[in-house]
């Protein structure tokens, strides 16, 4: 009895747990393809790119026998579905060959300008989420309102405005007119050095090391890219905010709680937003993989020294090996952020277990 | 009896709106009449058309509107950086002492034509993919929408860069790089429309009376894709005219000199502090055409796709 109980009771748990492996084996195979999509995209990319890989090393002048042992270390002469394959090692460990440009591994040079980029997109994801949600709950409640209009035209203009435009108004209206906060760039020269790198972010360095002086300067460099960024995440936040708590709202626990008394508050941040929060942590995951994307033309507008500013430069300078190593850490870094947001709602919303 | 009734405007609605269509014109026509009352009460949507409909005059009519040659600057010694409304230009001079309203208004055949473009290439490519995964489903379909899954995971600009990078810059491989980054999207949207309608029994009626299922795909389950893919590309628009402005902006799309709107605010950049207008005036023209088509996006999702109207 006692034993046929604990089999029975073994069963229910081993069939949850075949599935919870089946549904990890396919999400494995999802990403595995998909990276190896992304390594073909590159790859592909880099073979079609009219520069001459081993003329760019060893100069037009050089004689036949060096190119063809040049090409031959390249490992050019060898079949394409090799080159492919020797390609994706050499990834996946990371090396992404040698910039031109500076002469370091494309992938030592992304190590050093990820962290102003990740700086740069987190301030900006904050801002969105702390101005987003709330003007998204307002305008949800008071459906047709003054606030109600102003978000929908918030988000109209945020999807419409190009964000280099509006750096660059930005700057001479907030830098050059009012002269609220500091120009292009992370900090003023005179505060160059004056912090080891640690994580690589000015301001989490400065903290640790007590630097104030630093951070409030490095602060005032990012907080007007930062907020432009934050703007972009705000006009998308504040709209699916907006979208789900009217949702929420029409559901009947709703009109239960109002039945038992619960001040509107209460219902409002502590009930309904709490369900709304759950779809809200993908948008929000979704808006940080698009800031990495805005981060390319607003870095260049900034002299922002992160990845998207590497990419460009690298671009404006044919160093194909530094833009197809960064385009495919950009690349990767969306799929994760995919990744990760679908794991989280699967984790808060029962529903979709 | 019904021509008599055409000639004046009450017969041609009560023609419209007829409840017994007596052609497939009719009805259709009928149709179309119904949809475009429901858009024109939407204010907002016919900012949008109104909008866009001034781009389409203006790229036309463009020859006509230049107050001076586009291309070719005035004296580069008293002509250079004027503010706006001195001598005749409206908008000021930029670095090479070119008219800014007149590069605008050039600037706006680049960028319809890009959209255009855009917008011809990518849209039958989703069309198809989207269409011929979601009717033979299985190995097919998997194969499809992983391919469709990897272009839409690199973020759009992204990928736009590493194409132009490739093939070299220029407005006519900007055009190219877009519209490789904008069909995946569209064939998400006709997989999902095609798996809804392929089930049905007139598609099952067709097939038994012999239709091939390229015959089906293109004369059944395309046009009844049409409506969700035409909204999309619509909402597309603004995003494909940032991103021909953006590469644009970042020396990558439309080469010096062309008036083109993003490569002109870099331009204008170096300006900035001191001569605002040089930038300023083309990321308005952006801004004002990008909302236009966004604003028309929306009101046509609202008239010809109401389920995702929220």
């Amino acid at each position: 009895m006692a034993t046929s109980q604990a089999v029975q009771g073994g069963d229910g748990r081993f069939d949850a747990l075949l599935r919870l492996a089946r549904a990890a084996g396919r999400f494995v195979a999802m990403v595995t393809v998909t990276l190896a999509g992304l390594l073909a995209v590159t790859f592909l990319i880099g073979r079609v790119v009219p520069i001459d890989p081993v003329l760019a090393v060893v100069g037009d002048r050089a004689p036949p026998h060096v190119y063809e042992r040049v090409r031959q270390e390249l490992g050019l002469d060898l079949p394409f579905l090799q080159q492919f394959l020797i390609y994706c090692r050499k990834a996946l460990s990371g090396d992404f060959g040698t910039s031109v440009l500076t002469t370091n591994p494309v992938m030592t040079d992304i190590a050093r300008v990820f962290p102003a980029t990740v700086e740069l997109s987190t301030v900006g994801v904050l801002i969105g989420i702390l101005t987003g949600i709330p003007l998204g709950v307002l305008a949800a409640v008071k459906r047709g309102s003054v606030v109600d209009q102003f978000v929908r035209v918030l988000g109209l203009v945020g999807y419409s405005v190009p964000i280099f435009w509006l750096g660059l108004m930005g700057l001479l209206l907030f830098y050059a007119r009012l002269d609220l906060v500091s120009g292009p760039g992370r900090l003023d020269i005179t505060y160059d050095y004056l912090v080891t790198p640690v994580t690589g972010m000015i301001l989490v360095d400065s903290i640790m090391q007590g630097q104030w002086e630093v951070f409030r300067n490095a602060f005032s460099h990012i907080i007007l890219p930062a907020a432009m960024l934050g703007y972009f995440s705000l006009a998308y936040i504040s709209r699916m905010t907006r979208s789900f708590m009217l949702s929420e709202l029409a559901q009947e626990y709703v009109t239960t709680a109002r039945v038992k008394g619960l001040s509107e508050a209460r219902i409002i941040w502590r009930h309904a937003l709490r369900n709304a929060a759950v779809p809200l942590v993908t948008v929000v995951a979704l808006s940080y993989a698009h800031l990495l994307e805005g981060s390319v033309l607003t870095e260049t507008v900034f002299a922002w020294p992160g990845l998207g500013q590497y990419i460009t430069h690298s671009l404006q300078n044919a160093d194909m090996n530094a833009v197809l190593g960064g385009t495919l850490i950009i690349g990767t870094v969306f799929v994760f952020l995919n990744l990760f947001s679908d794991l989280i709602y699967r984790l808060l919303d029962p529903r979709t277990r | 009896m019904a021509e008599t009734s055409l000639s004046n405007p009450a017969g041609l609605r009560a023609w419209l709106l007829s409840a017994e269509p007596g052609s497939r014109l009719q009805a259709r026509l009928g149709r179309a009449y119904l949809g475009w009352r429901a858009f024109a009460r939407n204010p907002l949507a016919m900012l949008g058309l109104a909008v866009v409909l001034l781009l389409v005059l203006v790229a036309l009519l463009a020859p006509l509107l230049e107050t001076h040659p586009p291309l070719s600057g005035g004296d580069l010694r008293t002509e250079r950086l004027l503010p706006p409304s001195t001598a005749g230009h409206w908008l000021g001079t930029d670095d090479q002492a070119r008219d800014i309203f007149s590069r605008i208004v050039a600037g706006a055949r680049i960028t319809l034509g890009v959209v255009l473009l855009v917008s011809i290439i990518a849209m039958p490519v989703g069309l198809l993919v989207g269409t011929v995964a979601g009717y033979f489903g299985g190995l097919v379909d998997t194969a499809l929408m992983r391919l469709t899954d990897i272009f839409l995971a690199f973020p759009r600009l992204v990928l736009a860069l590493a194409f132009v990078a490739a093939l070299g810059p220029g407005i006519e491989n900007a055009v190219i790089a877009i519209a490789i980054t904008a069909w995946p999207p569209y064939a998400r949207i006709a997989r999902a429309e095609t798996l809804t309608i392929r089930n049905s029994d007139f598609i099952a009626a067709v097939r038994l009376q012999g239709a091939s299922p390229m015959r089906i795909i293109a004369n059944h389950i395309v046009p009844l894709c049409m409506s969700s893919v035409i909204v999309r590309v619509t909402l597309d628009m603004a995003g494909i005219i940032l991103t021909a402005a953006g590469l644009g902006f970042l020396g990558l799309g439309a080469q010096p000199p062309l008036p083109e709107w993003g490569a002109m605010i870099a331009t204008g950049r170096h300006y900035v502090i001191d001569q605002w207008w040089v930038a300023a005036f083309p990321g308005l023209a952006i801004f004002v055409v990008s909302l236009g088509f966004n604003l028309l996006g929306d009101g046509l999702r609202d008239v010809l796709d109401p389920k995702a109207a929220k």
